[in-house]
């Protein structure tokens, strides 16, 4: 622990005011609890247990109520992802219209299995349930970018616009 | 942007110019001027607004109050009167009839399709989302505007009550009795909730609403604060929607500019605030209790029920809970009245309801209908026909939470109460359309998928049942089946209706006892034949996995 600290010190700071950004932008009660561990996760990419404990510190809630919280809803992540995190949809709607086929070319194309990322740390793959914009199925999402009608042949394309 | 307090409109069409439009806009600059309220009051000539018996017309918003013929040498009387001193200018109003008359160009189209009716979706794709302005022109706050004004909260209860409109969220509760219950019910305070919370696979109907037209739930949100007795109220909004978030929060900052949300809201003492509150990602979270649950910064879990949150609901008060597109029709009700709604749909269903049509078929998209249409006549109709010529085999209602229904049942009305005689679900509006390469087995597993994955964990019966059905359609599909698994499923898909605690365990088995009712044979045939019919299962163990032997319920 002493020793990542010591290493990310800039890091570290800088995950702890966003922390401080986020607990003073929507005040310290628990009704604001969500917003501001969605603002974290924004800002920092995920939820580091450091922040999770600045955030109990803060908002005096005992830090095992924000890991439930936290590891309740998709759209936080106690784990570090990758630099780019892709989402498939793998809900009916876009599995009947050649979400499988495309499943399997981001596999074939990625080496990852569901919630990994790769090595290199640029790319995690995870598959979301419904992401509402089903009349363009299938639907992969890369960051906030939505691709939909999306062909198994158009996935190397889409992966090599991202740096 | 600059806000003023009142928007006067001057029609303009051929027949208002020939009877002295123009003297009346350029009479109206000089009065309003006269009486100093230039930067309260905007006031502009429009194009036909639809009535010609009574040209022209003056129109001033928000209160939506019809003026007309209007005379060069009334306007005096008439700035004096409603802009100057705030009431409506005696004797100059058209006639009571012509008052709930439409504007034109928004009469002359119902909707982009034959026998479409469009009073969710009336206003969203045509107008300006972004400007409040946009809104009121197009009848926008004139319904709060008369609930405050005309109506107690009993009456407009009563008028939601005999409209018979039903909850869209997917449980089909009658809006105007829930209504009744939390303004019943007493706390010190109460809450209005929109459920916006749309994660129903398939379905982006409430996405559509938001984006397209966010004013009318805010309208319809202060309305239903008006006639329960809330003050405040919470949108729960689905963290995905960031578009939806944002044009939101800008009409709450309009809303609140024009005095149409916050303190006294129109000047008759009502106050009223709206709160976004954006989710992170969790399908359950559309159910009531753990919406409410999420709000309050917890774990998404359902509470138990009862009792239930028209008593006890967000921070254990008295809490309305209605869905995006409930919410939507209720302005569309106050100012025509419920009888003009019940003219749509059936005489137990009545209304509209917007479906997202989805799968093999030509056209994929949303419509609003009235209730009531087959879903024979949806595919032909507004899906355009099934694609590449297949045919038409299941369809998939409601999200995941729907029912599979047969092509044999295509020509049963969608409405609630068919839907229920004919054992199945109309659900929360989404039309998965599947042709005859789509696998049952499949189907439900990825079905059963969803539910597995988004179960909160919460009770046994949900989060086992949903693991176990999904390892058993597993083997299926794997050609690793056997035929009492079918019992097994069977059994399990009615244990989760029972036993489990929320809507969300008991609706999971749904997809189960639909194939199994309506496709055994082709069930049968992943078993007895080692075949999928339709070419889709693997047929052989997918990586190392084996057939799971240990039964976890019996």
């Amino acid at each position: 622990m002493i020793s990542t600290r010591q290493n990310g010190n800039a890091a570290h700071t800088e995950m702890l005011e966003a922390v401080r950004a986020a607990v003073k932008r929507h005040g310290a009660s628990r009704e604001e609890l969500i917003p501001i561990l969605t603002d974290v996760n924004r800002t920092v990419g995920y939820l580091p247990s450091e922040a999770l404990e600045e955030i109990s510190r803060l908002m005096h809630v005992p830090k095992s109520q924000l890991f439930s919280v936290a590891t309740f809803y998709r759209m936080l992540s106690t784990k570090k992802l990758g630099r780019h995190v892709i989402q498939f949809c793998e809900s009916a709607p876009c599995h009947v219209v050649g979400g499988r086929e495309v499943w399997q070319a981001l596999q074939d194309a990625l080496d990852l299995e569901p919630g990994e990322t790769t090595p290199d740390g640029k790319w995690s793959l995870v598959t979301v349930s419904c992401l509402g914009v089903c009349a363009v199925g299938p639907v992969v999402v890369v960051d906030e970018d939505i691709y939909g009608n999306v062909t198994p042949d158009q996935i190397p394309g889409i992966l090599a616009a991202y740096e | 942007m600059k806000a003023f307090r009142s928007m006067v409109l001057v029609s303009s069409d051929p027949a208002s110019l020939a009877h002295g439009a123009e003297e009346v806009f350029q009479r109206l600059q000089q009065e309003i001027s006269a009486f100093g309220l230039q930067d309260e009051v905007t006031v502009s000539m429009v194009g036909d607004i639809g009535r010609h018996d009574v040209s022209p017309l003056v129109i001033v918003y928000p209160e939506a109050v019809i003026y007309g013929p209007v005379r060069p040498e009334d306007v005096h009387f008439l700035v004096e009167e409603h802009l100057y001193k705030g009431r409506i200018a005696a004797g100059l109003q058209a006639s009571l009839r012509e008052l709930s008359g439409r504007i034109a160009w928004l009469s002359a189209r119902k909707g982009t399709m034959p026998a479409e009716y469009r009073i969710v979706l009336e206003r969203a794709g045509l107008i300006d989302p972004t400007s409040i302005e946009d809104y009121i022109v197009h009848d926008g706050y004139a319904a709060l505007g008369k609930a405050l004004s005309e109506m107690t909260p009993a009456q407009v209860i009563e008028e939601v009550r005999r409209s018979g409109l039903k909850g869209r969220g997917g449980a089909g509760f009658p809006t105007g009795l829930k209504w009744g219950f939390v303004a019943k019910a007493s706390g010190a305070q109460k809450y209005v909730i929109c459920n916006a919370d749309e994660s129903e696979p398939g379905t982006f109907k409430d996405r559509v609403v938001l984006e397209g037209d966010p004013h009318t739930i805010l309208e319809a949100m202060a309305i239903a604060g008006y006639a329960v007795g809330a003050t405040e109220g919470y949108i729960y909004i689905r963290g995905e929607y960031a578009l939806a978030q944002q044009r939101l929060h800008l009409a709450i900052e309009q809303a609140r500019e024009l005095g149409l949300l916050g303190k006294n809201i129109l000047g008759s003492g009502f106050d009223f605030n709206v709160h976004i509150h954006a989710g992170a990602g969790a399908y359950i979270c559309g159910e009531e209790t753990a919406l409410i649950e999420s709000i309050e910064g917890k774990r998404g879990e359902p509470r138990a029920r009862p009792p239930y949150p028209t008593t006890n609901g967000l921070w254990n008060m008295p809490t309305l809970v209605n869905n995006v597109e409930t919410l939507a029709n209720i302005p569309a009700i106050l100012r025509n009245g419920a009888e003009w709604y019940r003219q749509f749909g059936t005489p137990s269903s009545p209304g509209t309801k917007v479906y997202t049509i989805l799968g093999n078929v030509n056209v994929t998209g949303l419509i609003e209908v009235p209730m009531g249409i087959t879903l024979r006549e949806v595919i032909a109709i507004y899906a355009k026909g099934m694609k590449n010529g297949k045919t038409f085999k299941l369809a998939q209602t409601g999200g995941s939470s729907g029912s599979i229904i047969p092509a044999s049942l295509q020509d049963t009305p969608m409405d609630f109460d068919s839907f229920n005689k004919a054992g199945v679900s109309l659900g929360s509006g989404a039309l998965l359309i599947c042709d005859e390469d789509t696998c049952v087995v499949d189907l439900a597993r990825v079905l059963i998928k969803f539910f597995r994955k988004e179960s909160c964990g919460k009770c046994t019966p949900c989060r086992v049942g949903t693991e176990r059905a999904l390892q058993l359609l597993t083997d299926i599909s794997e050609g690793q089946g056997e035929l009492r698994d079918l019992d097994e499923l069977k059994i399990m898909s009615e244990n989760l209706a029972v036993l489990s605690n929320c809507g969300l365990g008991q609706t999971a088995g749904t997809p189960i006892r639909d194939i199994l009712n309506h496709f055994r044979a082709e069930v049968e045939a992943h078993i007895r034949l080692k075949v999928c019919p339709t070419g889709i299962c693997p047929m052989h163990p997918v990586g190392k996995r084996v057939r799971s032997e240990t039964p976890v319920l019996a």
